[in-house]
């Protein structure tokens, strides 16, 4: 019956495509979870080799495709969800359109606990847990929670991936029982010289008291103790020395595990991504591929859309960064504020369901460190006028922003400046609409995947 | 001329980017020429009623709040009640506003508040109170539109001796049942509008600095005009979403 019910779901997702409505990234799974709620433990048990689970608030979609990456280089066939679609449904598109004999998936931080159930995982990586969109996840102690129920119940049967620098997932440890590693920096001259300001984790999980930070890397992300009962920061087996960072061209660092080091050269920037890889690296080794297979795999990684892209419209090189919540867009901030010279920027901030109908978190991002470093501003999107505001009040020079309504008014207008290097900051739905204006120009249509 | 905030609790009591309203404070007294001055306050830590103007205190997670709740009552109480009585300004939201109150209820817990003002929040059955909001209230004889964003699952209730902040025209308010928003006694303005607040409303920014100078220096004090454009623009678009629902 299941065959049957797929390949109803299959037939429909070609007709949307065929009929021009789109990537068609989810509509097959809707189909077939409005026919069979059970499709994904089904579909899922037939996947040879299990399935592997990441989720995070910041960096899902771009370490999810890094493990692709790794996987694929050693000849192995992972059904990916790489359009980024995480909830249920995206999951069972994708165990519907491809073929593969191990599922690779990245799960929205609040559907974890439910697919994890449907899945039966052999492997869950847990990158990290920022403050997002409180409106749609409600508060971060609260995910926390969940996710250790979760832990409790696959304890022993799948390995857990953890970061140990994040307190709030590292905590998870107590829980995830003898299969869980670490992953984490030990390099101190990586540490941020001041302690940022959107700081989601200040609580020992044991005990409740204040946590001492000895240095922190990214956010609450860093070497921390509890003074009150002692509680530590699990030692990782896979951790980063050495690091350099090369400003938006890439990182460098030295990975070193149990069975040795190697050198990455990632092409992404930032110690966000060199978390990102580290999860990447660490799961692998947990699903059997060494960590110098890896660490040559990342040297190779293109990047995924909307993470730190690079593309051509007329004359322009145009970036991209996705921003959805204070962390993140502070760390794309702090990467920005060491390229050279004045920057051209478009920042697109919208209200939609997927990127929180509250747009206050813009006001904990760190864009005051940007002040003085930028050319010209174009601000859009349906709350282009508040992010304007914000910029105002980080000490941005008035007379360099613009709000225009309208993101393809927006985008024409930064583009028709013609600056050598534009920067687009859009939320989730801004990048959305961005893809399907490029699409339309024809630059990005390799990006536009089933 | 001097302005001397307070600022309670800023790493438990900061959830909804509360740091916006502190930036918009410092900014505009800033441009004008005011010194500004920010004192932080956290567990344990006292403060002396008599040297600030303006005091405020945003919202935070349900474990931060309760550990603020038992603090705030042990160690800052007399304090806040004497700064209230003197007339510093005083500004709460979100957790903030709730803790002002004579109890809150978290879970099945009732937790004992400040006391400050004569209201209670409960919890009642049904979905958080989450979404865009608009109100009117009128502080000054002029009715003024306030625009913002709430998210909370407590309902207060004002006790016959309160006041509300303003009138709900969209969102849901204190409760979502009895058409008011927030608290408002002499200089004490509590509300569920959360987060940056005061960017959204620059007006409002404006007439609690007013306040709290006027405390600090005595008499009537006009403050400068400002070049408020892009703040009335977010207001204007921050009104309009709420007003579409």
């Amino acid at each position: 019956m299941i065959r049957f019910k797929a390949g109803l779901a299959r037939m429909i997702g070609r007709l949307s495509r065929l009929t021009g409505r789109g990537g068609g990234t989810t509509l097959p799974g809707r189909v077939l979870l409005k026919l069979d709620p059970g499709a994904i433990s089904k579909l899922g048990s037939e996947l040879e080799h299990g399935s592997t689970l990441i989720s995070a608030t910041n960096g899902k979609t771009t370490t999810a495709a890094m493990l692709a990456s790794i996987l694929t280089a050693n000849g192995r066939h992972p059904v990916h969800n790489r359009a980024g679609s995480n909830m249920t449904w995206g999951v069972a598109t994708a165990l519907l359109e491809q073929r593969g004999d191990e599922g690779l998936f990245e799960v929205d931080e609040a559907w974890l606990p439910e697919t994890a159930a449907r899945l039966g995982p052999r492997a869950i990586l847990l990158g990290n847990l920022f403050r997002d969109q409180l409106d749609r996840y409600g508060e971060t102690e609260a995910l926390a929670d969940a996710w250790v129920k979760l832990a409790k119940s696959r304890a022993g049967s799948t390995d857990f991936i953890l970061n140990a620098d994040d307190p709030l997932v590292a905590d998870i440890g107590r829980y995830s029982g003898n299969r869980t590693t670490y992953f984490g920096i030990e390099d101190e001259d990586a540490a941020l010289s001041e302690t940022q300001h959107a700081h989601d984790a200040k609580q020992c999980r044991v005990c409740g008291q204040p946590l001492d930070f000895e240095r922190a890397f990214v956010g609450h992300l860093g070497h921390y103790s509890c003074p009150s009962c002692g509680m530590k920061r699990p030692t990782p087996e896979v951790f980063a020395t050495e690091i350099e960072l090369k400003g938006m061209s890439g990182v460098e660092a030295t990975v070193a595990s149990p069975e040795g080091s190697a050198r990455l050269k990632l092409p992404l920037p930032g110690l966000y991504n060199l978390y990102n890889a580290l999860g990447a690296i660490a799961t692998a080794r947990a699903l059997g591929v060494p960590v110098a297979a890896s660490v040559s795999a990342l040297a190779g990684m293109q990047a995924v859309f909307g993470r730190v892209e690079r593309i051509h419209v007329e004359e322009t090189e145009l970036s991209i960064l996705l921003i959805k919540n204070p962390a993140g867009a502070s760390e794309v901030i702090h990467t920005l504020a060491l390229e050279p010279g004045k920057l051209d920027l478009w920042i697109a901030l919208n209200d939609g369901i997927a990127d929180g109908r509250d747009v206050s978190w813009i006001w904990d991002a760190d864009f005051e460190v940007l002040a003085g470093h930028v050319n010209s501003i174009i601000c859009t999107g349906t709350r282009g006028t508040e992010m304007a505001l914000r910029l105002k009040y980080g000490g941005w020079d008035t007379d360099r922003i613009t709000v225009v309504d309208g993101i393809g008014k927006g985008l024409s207008e930064a583009i028709g400046r013609k600056p050598g290097k534009l920067f687009a900051m859009p939320t989730y739905t801004a990048l959305l609409e961005l893809r399907k204006l490029l699409a339309k120009q024809g630059e990005a249509e390799r990006y536009w995947e089933g | 001329m001097k302005l001397r905030l307070l600022s309670l609790y800023p790493d438990q009591m900061n959830i909804y980017a509360d740091r916006g309203n502190i930036i918009f404070f410092e900014q505009r007294c800033r441009w004008r020429g005011i010194d500004f001055e920010v004192t932080r306050c956290g567990t344990g830590d006292t403060f002396d009623p008599a040297g600030f103007d303006l005091i405020y205190m945003g919202g935070g997670q349900d474990r931060d709040q309760q550990i603020v709740a038992s603090d705030l009552v042990e160690t800052k109480r007399e304090s806040l009640v004497r700064a209230k009585e003197d007339g510093a300004v005083v500004l709460a939201v979100c957790g903030g506003y709730q803790l002002l109150g004579i109890s809150y209820q978290l879970a099945d817990d009732v937790i004992e508040g400040l006391g400050l003002v004569d209201l209670k929040t409960v919890r009642e059955p049904g979905p958080r109170l989450i979404g865009p909001v608009v109100i009117t209230v009128n502080l000054d004889g002029t009715d003024r539109t306030i625009a913002g964003f709430e998210n909370h699952g407590g309902r207060t209730y004002l006790g016959p001796e309160a006041k509300p902040f303003g009138k709900v025209e969209s969102g849901h308010g204190n409760n979502g049942n009895d058409g008011f928003e927030g608290v408002r006694e002499d200089n004490l303005v509590g509300t569920y509008l959360h987060g940056p607040l005061l960017p959204k409303n620059s007006w409002l920014a404006d007439h609690l600095i007013k306040l709290a100078l006027e405390h600090h220096h005595g008499g009537t004090i006009e403050l400068d005009p400002l070049d408020d454009r892009f703040e009335d623009a977010a207001h204007e678009t921050a009104r309009r979403v709420a007003l579409a629902g």
